[in-house]
């Protein structure tokens, strides 16, 4: 892994920018890799014109699913909804800047998966890769 | 007892002379999750493809012959491997998880009904745990867990109180993938025999380690898998005392398991092909006839011993490392297992820098979750050790997890300094 890639991530898991509860929210979703037990919970706020005012994540794992998480709230805020659904994982690992084998890719996009069964307003579990 | 040569036999094994990355040559510290296999083996299965490769049992021409020959003189020394009392008690199964399936699917589907005990451990691999939830949905059998102490022991006085139960089964490992332990399981299996119960043992752990004695355990079920113990992978063992055996119905139907086909009914064939259903891995079982050979060469005695030796030095120097905690028991206890967590590192960070450096570990739950739930965490990394690992090995890791602190910005400093 490139050196600068990796310390943007590690600075982002040690420090996440991100992270917390919003309490009232208005979307809310979670979701883990069951492989390595990741777990990330997103939570937003959107305003009457279906814009992200607030979001922030929650969660535990490595630092490339909580970085990815980080970076990935920061992303959307004060986007509308429609733009928020459609972030692809190529969005994601660019803002990552790292190659990512397989087992990792699931790590980098389990915090997409989650915004994504959140904006579609799916039950809790029933978000699948395919909206990746 | 003699020590091992680890310089001359890791030249038996030619994966070990391979680089993962350029100028890095590989450590391999994953033999809990698969051993490597030595040339004799890969030969052994080599030669069978090229020189006599055929069905066995159902043919009359040479190769037939000579592929039959080959694949039960295989199951001989198996047996002899872990002194079973006959080799018609050796079952070939693809893994030892299929092992412990068809015991829970054909011994215990007849012998279990509504309100039976099973007793199992928060210790067991999903492979020892599963099967017995899915037959608990079926059947409405009960089932109990003993304990894992603090210290990464089984719990006995609750094994025993649990006992007064009266289970039907007691179904535990020999020795743990994650916290290494090593169960004392011939205690444990007679004071299963006292209450009246059964033992399966999942021995997928022990058998690549530890001599094993089977009949000397009087387990009546015995499970292990030979792609841990330099075999290949593909093929598990069963073996059940033949009583035991004999009154179980088949567990799956097809060719081999029977002596006779009418339409609308079958008589079964005799152990062990009853429960060989279908063309076994023929290759495989070779391989693992040559695996054993190999390990018996070296000897049992001496690889455990040099293991144990291994691991307590493993154990010292993990011990240096600040934020490191190793679980399970101490060395005299266990296996050459160290699962660990580092301080504000997830384990997957962990095993991917130690793979920049060419060393292989596991990073997650081990196919163990029950129990890193009960020590409260997700994950844990795990360095496992085999007969071919030495104290350099130990050492190129204790290097790696300095460079894992150094790259999550924990300052090494030499105490006194300002920490940035
Ligand atoms: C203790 C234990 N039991 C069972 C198994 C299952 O072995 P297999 O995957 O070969 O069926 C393993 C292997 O991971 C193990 O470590």
């Amino acid at each position: 892994m490139d050196d600068l890639a990796r310390e943007l991530i590690i600075d982002r898991y040690q420090n996440p920018q991100h992270k917390g509860r919003l309490d009232p929210h208005d979307l809310g979703y979670e979701d883990d890799n069951p492989l390595c037990g990741d777990h990330i919970r997103i939570e937003l706020r959107v305003d009457e014109n279906d814009v992200v005012t607030e979001a922030v994540f929650d969660g535990h794992g490595c630092s490339i699913s909580q970085a990815s998480a980080d970076l990935l709230v920061e992303k959307i805020i004060g986007k509308p909804l429609a733009e928020v659904r459609a972030i692809t994982k190529d969005d994601v690992l660019e803002s990552l800047g790292i190659e990512l084998g397989p087992v990792r890719l699931k790590c980098a996009l389990l915090s997409l998966k989650v915004l994504k069964g959140g904006v579609y307003g799916l039950e809790a579990g029933q978000a699948s890769d395919e909206l990746l | 007892m003699q020590t091992l040569n680890i310089e001359a036999l890791k030249r038996d094994f030619p994966i070990l002379a391979r680089e993962v990355h350029e100028g890095i040559p590989l450590v391999y510290l994953d033999s809990a999750a698969t051993s490597q296999k030595p040339a004799g083996v890969l030969d052994a299965m080599d030669t069978y493809y090229r020189r006599y490769n055929a069905n066995i049992h159902r043919g009359v021409h040479k190769l037939a012959e000579e592929a039959t020959g080959a694949y039960e003189s295989a199951r001989e020394r198996i047996s002899r491997f872990v002194n079973a009392n006959q080799a018609r008690e050796i079952i070939f199964t693809r893994n030892a998880t299929e092992a412990i399936n068809l015991v829970a699917y054909s011994w215990g589907r007849k012998n279990l009904t509504k309100g039976d005990l099973v007793i199992l451990t928060e210790m067991e691999h999903h492979s020892n745990l599963v099967p017995w939830y899915i037959l608990a949905e079926e059947r409405g059998i009960e089932l109990a867990y003993v304990p894992v102490t603090p210290e990464g022991l089984l719990d006995l006085d609750t094994y025993r109180m649990l006992l007064e139960r009266k289970p039907k089964l007691a179904a535990f490992t020999h020795m743990s993938n994650v916290l290494g332990t090593i169960n004392p399981v011939r205690e444990m299996i007679a004071a299963a025999h006292a209450a009246g119960a059964l033992a399966l043992i999942d021995g997928a752990q022990a058998v690549p380690h530890l001599p094993v004695d089977i009949q000397e355990l009087d387990a009546d079920f015995y499970a292990f898998s030979s792609h841990k113990m330099c075999g290949p992978t593909g093929l598990g063992i069963l073996y059940g005392k033949e009583r035991l055996l004999e009154a179980m119905p088949p567990f799956m139907g097809g060719g081999d398991m029977i002596k006779r086909v009418e339409l609308g009914r079958f008589t079964v064939n005799d152990l062990p092909h009853k429960f060989e259903a279908g063309t076994p891995a023929i290759a495989e079982v070779i391989g693992l006839g040559a695996a054993v050979e190999y390990l018996a060469e070296i000897g049992m005695e001496a690889i455990h011993a040099h293991e144990r030796q291994l691991i307590q030095y493993a154990l010292e120097r993990l011990e240096e490392v600040p934020g490191v905690w190793v679980f399970g028991p101490e060395a005299s206890q266990k296996g050459g297992v160290a699962a660990f967590t580092f301080d504000g590192v997830h384990p997957h960070d962990v095993a991917e820098i130690l793979d920049g450096n060419g060393i292989a570990v596991r990073a997650g739950h081990h196919c163990a979750m029950p129990l890193h739930q009960k020590f409260n965490i997700t994950a844990t990394a795990r360095a496992s050790f085999y007969l071919y690992n030495d104290h350099r090995d130990v050492d190129v890791l204790i290097e790696g997890l300095y460079k894992v602190r150094k790259v999550f910005g924990k300052n090494d400093k030499p105490q006194g300094q300002a920490h940035g």
